[in-house]
This record gives structure tokens, C-alpha cells and sequence, in this order.
């Protein structure tokens, strides 16, 4: 299984050099629930041979996955945004005292700039928190070799080890040298040893004194790690950086000396303070938190960072270059012009529902996914968005604060992957603490926000191969949610009927809306049919523009051009689809009252 | 943008238009001419629809995978309004090549804004060198409608300093064997919207 050509070089995203990295390390198991920007890794992980890959419920479910296959002496690597550090917690920090037996690598994305996310999180103080060794990459090609050397170190100093990667890593893609492919140096199986594995308290305890000989002999290692580097050059300013803000450092001050960390903790002491000795200026520059700054200030030396470098969103050459030079490059300024968000795809079905709830003037608990989107304009079919799973317990909460008078005007959405990531015990709570919530998971069978993978309820596993559909309305029904219905969302009339039904009930319900993800090859290599406007018979009312889907167009008229159209003067315009846009789904026919949209010839 | 040296690339349009498999492409074509690249583009959310872009970087050696504004050598526009927004990236002497099809976002589709006007004229207050193409158009005729991306790419080309060869291999590298011929097609019929350029410009 060697590579023998070490000149092999591909263009890889951060992800996918993290995926080869880990081949590279001779990875046995992977585990992951999808997330933007870690998402690739894993699909990357399953193209290889000899990798068991999988999509986990969730974050925490697939750190204890990981975990488990690292017990059984085989290397292991969990995958997540930084957001699911938050879920998976409870075993990380955990399995920072039991240590591995196979390397054990936990792959945080984090999102600076929320792209595609709900906040912007600094997961390096999950390293310091749990006392775990964290490497930070600032390019695919170092993504790819400290993954590898994340596997090693894990072994060697018997730890679970974080490795952060952010947006502008994961998705940004660079030449990457292949390597050669290892493993572990012994051979799988699970050795008994209670005091390492069995957490009761007093194992605990003198695990915890193993955690702090192994930091210190980490901070040891950072001192010689080949990723922390002084590049000398200028001394007059020199700079301390770490991943992707490295490459704005060497781009906005070439000629600066720059100490470059690839491993974010333990910091390496000596090593810093060597660097600020020779330099006259020290600056930190860092995404987000001033964590490198605060360890910096701790050892006593005089440094500058957040007054310089913000502490909001991500950076680029240009704000490192004005944060530390000052003055400002004359740039022309953004010309002005409409926004464009994203926006739910036009035959999306989830439109469908979220037009019938806007209808209906309720106050919805929302969640994490595409659906997400419909709180924009012109919808604006959603009022909350924490995290994964919090729609039901927000409901409920609302619920229970108002009492009667919130009967039948709040209801739950959630996603079908998102219910089953962390959805199921709202429900139960709801249903164990005698509420009267409706909740709707959204089914359109896949996880489409993230780009369409596979969940339990498809009935197909990340590798392709078929396996058991979860029954969603079985499901709520175990839980003990005595009315469970299911709806066709693109039909908005007995959407909203069996939505009014439940609403008035006074007792938990649960409405399944069920109609594929547009974006899924099955629905794009379907016939459908397209809808077109007829101009003689539109009369601008803008009903169908209610819905905000995209191949719906509002061609505005002057007076002129009105009378010209053989309209009223005072008709301001009229609709029009666009028939490359327009999927067929038929939501907006019916809600034009003056059968204007008909099924075109195509 | 002929310099040899190294250069910036900035692409843009709306989810779904094909630009990160656009930049791909690009991408595997200026590694296999020689060169140093990085791009850098976002998933997930951004996607659905919404203004979508692309930073592709090519030299000797590449560091940051970000553009700054006002240093790109060529803006690529799927989306004309869409090379408006990001037209402050073109550098003075660059060059915007620009789709001329139209979009409409969520405000303009629902009436409660216009699409802008004038946008070629307003493009041209930031760089004599614009270029509009109907690759939508030219798409169409291959009855091809999602092959606008690699149109582009092929009118692209006229201004990139890769020969031509390396964009068809490119071609086969990035996308599935069954979609490469009619992308290679779309290619050719993209770059012959331009004339042959003087590498001067």
C-alpha cells in the first residue's frame, strides 16, 4: 500500500489533505455528523480503502465512536464543526484523562466570519479547558502532515489530540505532496485495564495526575515541535501568528521575523520568550480570541494584539497590514447594489410549509438547516434559531411560560437529521412533562444544508451501502406523542388544515412534512413540469411573489409602459418565471386567483 | 493578466451558477502550467442562492488564499450585477469579464427594489478593460444550460497566461468522465466569444 512517488503532489482543499493525512496515518475508523466546514473530511475519508467511515447522530456520539475504536488499539478520528465541540464535550473531556491506546485525532472547524454558521467560537480554549494538545495547520499541506503527526503525538503521549482547522483552511485549496502510508506500531485488540479506562473517581483521580505530567511534557515537546518556527528577518517587528492568519502575516510584512506556532497548546515558553528577546516591536496576530496574547502576557512580556487586531470575523492581508502599520490603502469602496442572500431553492418544500405558517401568524421556535432561511423576507416564517435541537425545548418553554395563552400559537421546527441529532429528547420532555406542543420535522430525507448527506432516516450509510430507515412517526409515536401526521408540504392547503387541526389540540402532535430535498439526484433527474405567467391574465397583485421563490420575477411597469401592456395605468408590474429556475413543485398555481399560472408547453 | 509572475483571480456569481467547479478547474490547470495556486471559497449556507465567490491565487509561491480588494488582475462574473458588488477588487488596470444574464435577488424578484441600471457603464468607471459575453446564451447552444460555468472559463482563458491544452486537461482532471466532453465543447465555445487577445492587454 506504499506511494512510492514523494514528488505525487494534488491540489487539496484543508479537508481533503486532512482526510489523505489521515490515510497516510493508517486510519481504521472515522466518525463525524456533517458540518460546515468539516463536512468534506469525512466524505473524503470513506473514498479510501481500508477506512470505515461514518455519519454519527451526532458530535458526541461519534467522539465516543473514535474513542472506542482508539480502546481497541486501532487509530480513530472524529470530525467536527466547531459548534459540535459543544455537543461532544462530555467524552472529550473525559477521554482526556483515560488517554488512547490507537491514535485518537478530533478534527474542530471552526468559522470565523459565521459563514455558515450561528456564532463564531474560539475552540482553541477547548485545548487549555480539557487539556488536550491542539495543531494548527495554516495550509492544505501542513493540514495533511500534522494530521499525521497528530496521530503520533496521540500514541506517544497517550492522548486524544485536537486538531483546528478554520473556514479559510478547510475550503481553501493548495498544492499537498503525498506521502507514504503507516500505522500504529502494534497490533489492534483491547487490552483490560480498569485504572485507565473505568473513570469511577479514584481511577479518575490518578488519571488526572497522568494528564498533568503529560502537559508537562507536551510544553517540552512544543519547544522542538518542527510547526513552531522562528522565521528571522527584520527584527525592528516580529510577529506571532498561527494558522491562516500566518499566511496574511507573510503576505502583509514579507520581511518581518515571524514565530510561527503550528501547535496552539501547549505553547512553547522558551521559545517565545527567545523571539521577543529579538525583537524590538512584538505583535500577536490571531483570529478571534487573543489567546496566543493572554499566554504571552502571562510569561511577563510586553506585547500588543486585540488593540490592533480585531477580535470580530475573520482577517485578510489588509486588515494585518493597517492593524500593525496603521493608515489606510486607497481602495474604491463597494459599489451599491441590491443584496442578494441566500435563499431557499426555488421547488424547495420547505417553502411550502413556512408560507402556511406565516399564514397562520404563530410564533415559531425554529432550528438549524436550510429552513433556517425562511426567516428572511419575504417569508419571515421564523422567530428563533439557537442551536441543534433547541426548537422543541424553546417551544416548550415558551409553552409552559405562557400557559394558556399560548395555546395553539407556537409551534416547533426541525429538520429530519437535526430532529434525530439532538430533537428526540425535547420531545420526550414534552411529552413526559404533560405539554400540549405541535412540532414539525421537516423531511425532505437528507442532511441538505450541508450539501445533501446521508442520516438515519434515508435508509443509506455514508459508504453507500443500504441499511435501516429510522420511522420517524414511529419513533414520536414510542416516545408517546399520540397524534403524528404526515403532509405533502408542496400541498399548502392540507398543510395548513391538519396544521390548524393540531394547533387546537391539547395535546403534544407532531407533523411530519415529507417531500424530497430538490437538490437530491432523484428529484433532478425526475420530469417536471414548468409554469409560466400568462401576461393577459396577470393583474400584478403579487400574491405569488408572497412565497420568495427565485424563479418568480416582478417586472415592474411605468404608467407608460402599463398602458402598453395592455394593463391599468395603475398596475405597477407583473409577474413573470423564469422558466431555468421554475422546478415544477406547483406551490404557486393555486395561489393565484386569477389562474394565471399555468403548466407551460416547455 | 498575462504577467507570468503570478496573479489573482476573482470569481463571482449566485449559488448554483457552478463557480466553485469553475475555480476548480482553473485551479488544477495553473497547478499542471507550473504554477503555485490557492483558492478560497465558502459551503453550506452561503450557497443557496446567495452571492457566492471565489479567491484563486496563482505565483511562484502563494501565501494568503485571500484577495485584497483593488489587486485583482481579472474579475470572472457569472451574474452581472454580481460584478458589480465585487467590482472594488479589480485593480486599475484590470479586467472584468461578465456574463451578461441577470438574476434576481429576493428584493428585486419581489418588486421592492429595481435591478441596477446601468451596470456596464458603472463596471467601466472601475476599468476600461470590460468584457460581456452571453454565455448563457452560448450555453443554450449546446444544450447545455449548466455548462454557463465552463463558458466562462473558456472566455477566461483568453486573458490567463496558460495555453490552451492545459485547460482540457484541466478539464479531464476535475470533472467525471461523462461530463467532459460537453464541458470541453462549452470551453471552446467560450473562448471563441473572445477574439484572440494581444498579450499586452
Amino acid at each position: 500500500m506504499s506511494v512510492p512517488a514523494r514528488q505525487l503532489v494534488r491540489l487539496f482543499s484543508g479537508n481533503e489533505a486532512i482526510a489523505r493525512g489521515a490515510f497516510e496515518a493508517g486510519v481504521k475508523v472515522a466518525s463525524a455528523y456533517p458540518g460546515t466546514p468539516s463536512t468534506e473530511i469525512l466524505e473524503n475519508l470513506a473514498r479510501y480503502e481500508g477506512v470505515y467511515a461514518e455519519w454519527a447522530p451526532n458530535e458526541k456520539v461519534a467522539v465516543e465512536v473514535a474513542l472506542g475504536a482508539s480502546m481497541a488499539g486501532v487509530r480513530s478520528l472524529a470530525a467536527m464543526k466547531h459548534v459540535g465541540v459543544n455537543v461532544a464535550a462530555d467524552p472529550i473531556f473525559t477521554a482526556s484523562y483515560t488517554g488512547v491506546r490507537g491514535g485518537f485525532v478530533i478534527v474542530t472547524a471552526d468559522d470565523p466570519e459565521l459563514h455558515s454558521s450561528q456564532n463564531e467560537q474560539d475552540n482553541r480554549h477547548y485545548a487549555v479547558a480539557a487539556k488536550i494538545p491542539m495543531l494548527e495547520p495554516s495550509d492544505s499541506e501542513e493540514a495533511r502532515e500534522f494530521t499525521k503527526a497528530a496521530f503520533e503525538m496521540s500514541e506517544k503521549y497517550d492522548t486524544p489530540v485536537f486538531l483546528r482547522t478554520t473556514t479559510r483552511i478547510s475550503h481553501a485549496k493548495g498544492a499537498v505532496r503525498l506521502g507514504e502510508v503507516s500505522g500504529p506500531a502494534f497490533p489492534p485488540g483491547f487490552v483490560r485495564d480498569p485504572a485507565k479506562w473505568v473513570m469511577l473517581p479514584q481511577n479518575a483521580k490518578g488519571r488526572h495526575v497522568i494528564v498533568e505530567e503529560r502537559m508537562r511534557a507536551l510544553k517540552e515537546l512544543a519547544e522542538t515541535f518542527p510547526g513552531n518556527r522562528i522565521e528571522w528577518g527584520d527584527r525592528s517587528l516580529g510577529i506571532v501568528t498561527a494558522g491562516v492568519s500566518y499566511q496574511y502575516v507573510r503576505e502583509a510584512f514579507p520581511d518581518a521575523s515571524v514565530l510561527k506556532l503550528g501547535m496552539a497548546h501547549p505553547l512553547p515558553e522558551r521559545l517565545i520568550r527567545e523571539f521577543a528577546a529579538g525583537v524590538s516591536r512584538l505583535v500577536v496576530v490571531e483570529e478571534l480570541d487573543p489567546v496566543i496574547e493572554m499566554h504571552v502576557k502571562a510569561l511577563g512580556i510586553a506585547v500588543q494584539g486585540k488593540e490592533l487586531i480585531p477580535i470580530v470575523g475573520e482577517l485578510d492581508p489588509r486588515i494585518v497590514r493597517e492593524g500593525i502599520a496603521g493608515g489606510s490603502a486607497p481602495v474604491r469602496p463597494p459599489e451599491k447594489v441590491p443584496s442578494r442572500p441566500p435563499n431557499l431553492c426555488p421547488g424547495c418544500p420547505h417553502r411550502g410549509l413556512f408560507y402556511v405558517l406565516s399564514k397562520l401568524k404563530v410564533t415559531v421556535a425554529g432550528d438549524i438547516g436550510c429552513y433556517t432561511l425562511a426567516a428572511l423576507p419575504p417569508l419571515c416564517g421564523m422567530d428563533t434559531c439557537v442551536c441543534m435541537g433547541a426548537s422543541i425545548g424553546n417551544a416548550f418553554g415558551m409553552e409552559k411560560a405562557l400557559g394558556k395563552a399560548a395555546q395553539g400559537k407556537i409551534v416547533a421546527v426541525i429538520g429530519d437529521s437535526t430532529f434525530i441529532h439532538s430533537g428526540i429528547t425535547g420531545l420526550i420532555d414534552i411529552v413526559y412533562n404533560r405539554g400540549a406542543s405541535t412540532v414539525i420535522i421537516l423531511d425532505n430525507r437528507t442532511t441538505a444544508m450541508t450539501g445533501a448527506q446521508e442520516n438515519p432516516a434515508t435508509g443509506m450509510t455514508l459508504q453507500e451501502d443500504p441499511t435501516h430507515r429510522l420511522d420517524l412517526p414511529g419513533l414520536c409515536r414510542s416516545i408517546g406523542v399520540e397524534h403524528v401526521y404526515t403532509v405533502n408540504p408542496h400541498d399548502m392547503a392540507q398543510t395548513e388544515a391538519v396544521l390548524r387541526r393540531e394547533l387546537a389540540r391539547e395535546a403534544p402532535s407532531v407533523v411530519i412534512t415529507e417531500a424530497p430535498c430538490v437538490l437530491l439526484p432523484g428529484h433532478r433527474k425526475k420530469k417536471r413540469p414548468v409554469y409560466e405567467v400568462i401576461p393577459d391574465l396577470c393583474t400584478g397583485c403579487r400574491a405569488c411573489n408572497k412565497l420568495g421563490c427565485p424563479a418568480i420575477e416582478w417586472v415592474p411597469f411605468t404608467p407608460e409602459e402599463a398602458v402598453a401592456a395592455g394593463k391599468k395605468a395603475a398596475q405597477k408590474g407583473m409577474a413573470r418565471i423564469n422558466a431555468l429556475l421554475c422546478d415544477g413543485c406547483n406551490q404557486c398555481p393555486p395561489l393565484c386567483k386569477f389562474k394565471a399560472i399555468l403548466e407551460g408547453k416547455g | 493578466m498575462s504577467e507570468a509572475a503570478g496573479g489573482n483571480v476573482f470569481l463571482a456569481g449566485v449559488g448554483g451558477q457552478g463557480i466553485l467547479l469553475a475555480s476548480e478547474v482553473l485551479c488544477e490547470a495553473f497547478l499542471s502550467g507550473g504554477y503555485d495556486v490557492k483558492k478560497s471559497e465558502v459551503h453550506g449556507m452561503a450557497q443557496r442562492g446567495g452571492a457566492v465567490t471565489t479567491h484563486l491565487r496563482f505565483g511562484k509561491k502563494v501565501h494568503s488564499p485571500l484577495i485584497e480588494p483593488g489587486t485583482a488582475g481579472l474579475l470572472i462574473a457569472f451574474e452581472k450585477m454580481e460584478a458589480l458588488r465585487f467590482a472594488h477588487y479589480l485593480s486599475p488596470d484590470g479586467t472584468a469579464l461578465v456574463n451578461a444574464q441577470e438574476i434576481h435577488p429576493p428584493s428585486v424578484a419581489t418588486g421592492r427594489e429595481r435591478y441596477p441600471a446601468r451596470i456596464e457603464e458603472r463596471l467601466r468607471e472601475f476599468t476600461p478593460n470590460l468584457f460581456v459575453v452571453d454565455a448563457l446564451a452560448a450555453a443554450l447552444s449546446l444544450n447545455e444550460v449548466r455548462a454557463v460555468n465552463i463558458v466562462m472559463v473558456g472566455a477566461a482563458s483568453r486573458f490567463l497566461p496558460l495555453a490552451e491544452e492545459t485547460y482540457v486537461k484541466a478539464l479531464r482532471a476535475a470533472l467525471p468522465e461523462r461530463i467532459v466532453e460537453v464541458n470541453v465543447r462549452a470551453f471552446r465555445v467560450g473562448r471563441e466569444l473572445l477574439p484572440a487577445l494581444g498579450t499586452s492587454r
